[in-house]
């Protein structure tokens, strides 16, 4: 099966109104490509899942800034100041989520979960009005799961059948998100032959990877 | 006379760094927290986690000598020391929650008598999320609180926390440059002054009530 495409292709299959995941932690190992090319396209009512919403000139900071999103599902907004101005006005949706159990919800949805127990956020407003479970004496919250119709990752080297290698801190949410949404595009910094990577450095199985753009590298 | 802000900033970073261990893991906050790795004791070795994905931070890089697919938490570039890891950011998070961090240091908008800590939103004003504070003051194994004593003549340290919480009875210490102060059952004991304070001075400076034991030692650094 050949998962290359082109970033056109790629770009048509983010629809109005999707749930998006996009990797990446404050802009990096984020598919910056891709998203310079969907900021292009305008897709619009887009629910983001994704650590943070960058900067305003980087990453997704720049569908935020275009107004892409109806809603983001983010542990941090304060490097992009038009979040925080979009919230303010009501023009987007911000559901703040810890990080510890944004990244757990992620992997719930992806590895067949139906949720997590976590201390994290109890007596907070984090706590909203989840369940609370106590275990052996002990509370802790019920996390739900997170899934997306689309997640769009980085990688650092991909090979064609879809193995991904992320190098140093780009890796963060993106394997996460390649097992937690129905169709994974990996944007690669390079595309590789089949067996080029060793299979010790492999992060993300190829089995996850619907398709690669990319590899200009 | 009085420390300037960055004097401040230093006696702050350096009374904290006395906190951690030989073979600490330890995961610093943003801002003032950051300095922290400055003033590491001669003979202690600390490793320090970033929780997007890396423990075994090292120093900044030169200038042209960045590598942006190796960044903290800030975003900014750093670099890895020999011997480091990367991870996941599940992973990372499973090193917090899971009590493997031995001590976190963050900064604090206010900080109460039973330990309650806010540090991640001003409602309607400043709401920056709680990244991954939340999990830090829930997880590690100390959580030391390094803040200016008040803000602008504002007190800090309070009875109870106005602002919305990052997470409940989770300090353990607070460090400013007027004082050590150990969150306790009992409540907040006043262990140390700073430079150029008295008891009185402290005691004036926080909207809690403290604990004052005879002996209570000055650190000057």
């Amino acid at each position: 099966m050949n998962k290359l495409i082109s970033i056109e292709e790629a770009v048509s299959k983010v629809k109005d109104g999707m749930t998006v995941m996009v990797g990446g932690f404050l802009a990096c190992g984020s598919p910056k490509k891709l998203i310079d090319a969907l900021v292009e396209s305008g897709v619009k009512d887009l629910t983001l899942i994704c650590n943070d919403t960058a900067f305003p000139d980087q990453a997704v900071g720049k569908m935020i800034v275009n107004k892409q999103f109806k809603k983001v599902i983010v542990s941090h907004i304060g490097t992009n100041p038009e979040t925080g101005r979009q919230m303010n006005a009501g023009e987007t949706e911000v559901e703040l989520v810890p990080q510890g159990t944004l990244a757990e919800r992620i992997r719930c949805g992806g590895f067949g979960l139906g949720g997590v127990l976590t201390p994290t956020g109890i007596g907070t407003e984090a706590e909203d009005e989840k369940q609370r479970i106590n275990v052996d004496g002990k509370i802790y919250l019920l996390e739900t799961p997170l899934k997306a119709d689309i997640a769009l990752l980085h990688g650092s080297k991909v090979d064609k059948r879809g193995n991904v290698f992320y190098n140093a801190t780009t890796r963060n949410f993106n394997p996460l998100m390649a097992m937690a949404a129905e169709t994974v595009i990996v944007e690669a910094e390079e595309i590789v032959e089949i067996g080029e990577i060793d299979p010790n450095c492999v992060a993300t199985p190829f089995k996850f990877v619907s398709y690669i753009i990319g590899g200009e590298k | 006379m009085a420390l300037d802000k960055n004097q401040v900033k230093e006696v702050i970073a350096k009374r904290v760094a006395l906190e951690l261990n030989d073979g600490d893991l330890v995961n610093l906050g943003i801002g003032l927290p950051t300095l922290v790795a400055n003033y590491i004791p001669e003979g202690v070795e600390v490793f320090f986690q970033s929780e997007n994905g890396l423990i075994g931070l090292g120093p900044v890089p030169e200038k042209g000598q960045e590598d942006w697919d190796l960044t903290n938490a800030g975003g900014q570039p750093v670099t890895l020391l020999t011997g480091g890891c990367y991870f996941d950011s599940a992973t990372s998070f499973g090193i917090i929650r899971g009590g493997h961090v031995d001590a976190t240091v963050l900064g604090a908008l206010e900080v109460d008598e039973k330990g309650n800590l806010a540090n991640w939103k001003v409602p309607g004003k400043m709401v920056p999320g709680m990244g991954g504070a939340m999990d830090l003051t829930v997880g590690a194994k100390k959580v030391i609180i390094a803040m200016q004593h008040t803000q602008k003549g504002e007190h800090k340290i309070l009875k109870e926390c106005t602002l919305p919480l990052t997470a409940k009875q989770q300090v353990d210490l607070i460090v400013t440059e007027m004082a050590v102060i150990e969150v306790t059952h009992e409540g907040l004991v006043l262990k140390e002054i700073g430079p150029d304070t008295t008891v009185a001075d402290v005691v004036a400076a926080t909207g809690a009530t403290l604990i004052i034991p005879e002996d209570i030692k000055s650190f000057n650094l």
